[in-house]
């Protein structure tokens, strides 16, 4: 994939380059880590006065790991107000592993500079945050895992976390607690799940302490050391932002009617078909123009997977599916429906993505819709570096899922603005193009060579089908080629294949 | 008639890069440029200079382009012409137009301008009919040239020039009336005035439906979300499709046969009936010539 790949890497270690979407599967199954064990007092209660009363009762200590989950978005304060107690308490070196990052944590950067973290294992990074680290101001190369290769690098213990803080929108003194019920309900706790089950010590935060016992139990008191009343743990209004408004881009309108259209000529949408369709206002369109189809066929799906959205609700309730699976919920009708409706279960990012236990839910989904900031003639595509090379989005379950549906489509503008989409080498590789079977644009489709049924079944539907080249062509006609980005040699990003192997690395911007 | 597909026709500024370079993508029939009411008049020479730089990046495999240009009455009129032509349009739209005159004029002037480029194919006239002088002289503007194609109805220049309000649609009566007329007696496209609500997708719909059974062949569009419906009240129905190539594969049939007129299902078919079933079967995008 990426033949500049170095065999070690400073502050990350020895490189096992990416192989192959599938090369883990003929490799021995790593070992599980166990679960660390607890004791707790009779009777005894593990309410801590203050967040700074539970850090300390954590003892913590130099080079820590410390997680947290990103279910509240970009309304979250409980990570800055965890790093800030911690920085005051004179801790240093920490690895801050967040199962994402937002435009909310811009404020490590300081942190950054001055050496309170170090390290940083994430699935996303953005804004100021992502522009400090693409400068070099992270002591050692950020990790960039998809959501199931996190699980997957917690449960093989290659990512130990020594202190798990949970954000939860109600919890009881036992640790108890849930995301979907309570002021603050932001829906599934999912990746959490994990953190909570192998994290040395656990504190939960929640500004809604219920008496015992909080239902309904999404992560059980006994994987719970702490629990911390706060007044806010976060900006409600940007936790559930209770958008379910389509799209009123013409683009995007146009971009979500063709998946519509291509996935029907597919003849991918069998009985029972399992979906994953992505967040964004282009995706909740595409439900819109699917769902004619589904009504017309009188077609009905299996579970619809991943980060939820308000428009996956309604087609659950109008009965288009049978069931939702939720590892993260985008929307407040999300949490209401989690806590309502015995068929939108709620899952962990194990469950989700991970490629190393008894079967993980991408592995069983049929069509996946994802997006991409930039896409290669080789159908490779990058979702975690913009234009100028600068870290500014997040991998999430996208090579996890691509890996796992027997049908890919990456929908995206062939260009935006004046920068193309289409390119002839994505900046960063993040999901390997043999595992993307369409490219969706408003100026084509095109099909990847390795799925001729495919495109003979869109062709005969008189879709826009058009080779890869011939696109990046039209489109480097419309806006000229740009000058190639530069980089300095120093890495200051891997990015891991779901497996753990490295599929590449993101360098130092020049002039940075 | 010449067909061509008119059922929706997108206005789209002339001085806006992002929406010219995207006016064709979104499955409209015909687009239009506008160098006039949407461009102010220090802009006019910018719009022009990025229509004639973005023009021949266009994708146009199935979309009609055209350009508004300015009044043939003011300077910048010919100044567009004269830009535009060697782009090899599809069209060429003139607003406010009052006399047959003046399409004749333009015409010369199209002509020279073809010749001195060495374009092949004739650029055609879209005579915008919206002031009331226009109208009365509708019939002799569509008959004037052939390169005349097809009249437009512009509403809300003539509401103005009636001295109407907007809500005064009962005004427009008499001359969208006039202006169909005047097209279909001289066999044009002729395209109805946009509605200008872009939320109201129900009001949308039945302005379409309304403008499609008094004999409009087409809507103009000011946003591309109003093309889906516009689209899909223009186009034939499945029964008017299924009709019409049992029409054109009989005529095929009698023609080969040396009969021009035929019985079907015992009404006479002859040539009008044929070419309307011809036009109903390229809207569906079916070759008459495979049936």
């Amino acid at each position: 994939m990426n033949s500049t790949l170095p065999q070690h890497i400073a502050g990350y270690g020895d490189v096992t380059p990416f192989q192959g979407s599938a090369a883990y599967l003929d490799r021995p199954i790593p070992p599980r880590v166990a679960a660390p064990t607890r004791r707790s007092t009779p009777h005894g209660s593990k309410q801590r006065s203050s967040l700074q009363a539970a850090i300390e009762a954590c003892h913590p200590f130099d080079g820590m790991t410390v997680s947290f989950h990103h279910h509240l978005r970009v309304g979250d304060s409980v990570v800055m107000q965890t790093i800030e107690l911690l920085a005051q308490m004179g801790i240093k070196d920490i690895r801050l592993a967040a199962s994402s990052l937002t435009s909310a944590h811009e404020g490590l950067v300081p942190y950054l500079q001055n050496g309170t973290v170090t390290r940083i294992w994430t699935s996303g990074v953005r804004s100021g945050l992502g522009e400090a680290i693409s400068a070099g101001q992270l002591a050692t190369p950020v990790v960039i895992h998809s959501h199931g290769g996190r699980a997957r690098a917690i449960t093989t213990g290659e990512l130990t976390i020594d202190l798990a803080v949970i954000a939860a929108a109600s919890a009881d003194e036992q640790g108890n607690c849930t995301g979907t019920v309570g002021p603050s309900a932001f829906g599934s706790i999912g990746y959490a799940q994990v953190d909570a089950q192998y994290a040395r010590q656990t504190i939960v935060v929640s500004d809604t302490i219920v008496p015992y016992p909080c239902v309904p139990v999404s992560i059980p008191q006994t994987q719970i050391d702490h629990v911390v009343k706060v007044d806010a743990i976060g900006d409600v209004r940007k936790i559930a932002s209770g958008s379910t408004r389509i799209t009123k881009s013409p683009v995007d309108l146009l971009l979500a009617r063709r998946v519509a259209d291509v996935l029907h000529a597919s003849q991918a949408m069998t009985p029972g078909f399992n979906f994953q369709l992505g967040s964004g206002g282009a995706s909740l369109a595409v439900a819109k123009f699917l769902r004619p189809y589904l009504r017309d066929e009188q077609l009905k799906g299996g579970f619809l997977l991943g980060g939820i959205v308000a428009e996956a609700v309604a087609l659950k309730q109008e009965g288009f599916f049978d069931a939702i699976v939720d590892v993260q919920s985008f929307d407040s009708a999300v949490a209401t429906s989690m806590a309502e409706d015995p068929h939108h279960l709620e899952i962990s990012a194990d469950t989700y993505a991970n490629p190393f236990n008894g079967g993980c839910m991408t592995d069983l989904v049929d069509i996946c819709v994802l997006s991409a900031l930039e896409v290669d003639t080789d159908f490779n595509v990058n979702v975690i570096t913009g234009s100028q090379g600068v870290i500014m989005a997040a991998s999430g379950g996208h090579s996890d899922t691509a890996f796992g549906a027997k049908l890919t489509v990456v929908v995206c503008p062939s260009f935006r603005g004046r920068v193309p989409t289409l390119v002839e080498r994505v900046t960063t590789c993040v999901t390997p193009g043999e595992d993307i079977d369409l490219l969706v644009t408003e100026r084509g489709i095109c099909v990847n060579p390795r799925r001729p049924e495919l495109e003979a079944r869109l062709k005969a539907a008189h879709l826009p089908v058009v080779d890869i080249h011939t696109l990046k062509a039209k489109v480097d006609k419309l806006l000229g080629v740009p000058a190639p980005q530069r980089f300095n040699d120093r890495i200051v990003g891997v990015v891991q294949y779901r497996d753990g192997s490295v599929i590449d690395v993101i360098r130092q911007r020049r002039g940075a | 008639m010449r067909i061509k597909k008119y059922r929706s026709m997108l206005y789209v500024p002339g001085n806006n890069p992002a929406m010219v370079q995207q006016a064709t993508i979104y499955g409209a029939d015909s687009v239009l440029l506008d160098l006039e009411d949407a461009i102010a008049p220090d802009e006019k020479d910018a719009a022009r200079d990025l229509l004639r730089h973005h023009i021949p990046l266009l994708d146009r495999e199935n979309c009609v382009l055209t350009v508004r240009v300015n009044g043939l009455d003011t300077p910048l009129g010919e100044q567009d012409v004269r830009a535009m032509v060697p782009l090899q349009l599809d069209a060429i739209r003139v607003p406010k137009v009052e006399s047959a005159v003046a399409m004749q004029q333009l015409d010369a002037l199209i002509t020279e301008l073809e010749r001195e480029h060495g374009i092949t194919q004739p650029v055609e006239i879209h005579a915008m009919i919206e002031t009331a002088r226009g109208v009365m002289n509708a019939a002799d503007i569509a008959t004037s040239t052939p390169r005349i194609s097809a009249l437009t109805f512009g509403a809300q220049d003539l509401l103005a020039d009636l001295g109407l309000r907007r809500t005064d649609r009962a005004g427009l009566t008499f001359p969208r009336g006039q202006i169909l007329m005047a097209a279909k007696a001289a066999r044009l496209h002729v395209l109805d005035t946009p509605f200008i609500d872009i939320e109201d997708e129900d009001g949308l719909r039945a302005s379409a439906e309304e403008a499609k059974s008094l004999g409009f062949t087409g809507k103009a569009v000011i946003n591309p979300r109003q093309i889906d419906i516009v689209n899909q009240v223009f186009s034939p129905s499945p029964e008017e499709v299924t009709h019409a190539i049992r029409v054109v594969g009989s005529f095929n049939a009698h023609k080969a046969a040396g009969s021009g007129v035929f019985a079907l299902d015992g009404k006479m078919v002859d040539r009008p009936v044929v070419e309307q079933a011809i036009t109903v079967l390229r809207l569906a995008d079916i070759d008459p010539a495979t049936l």
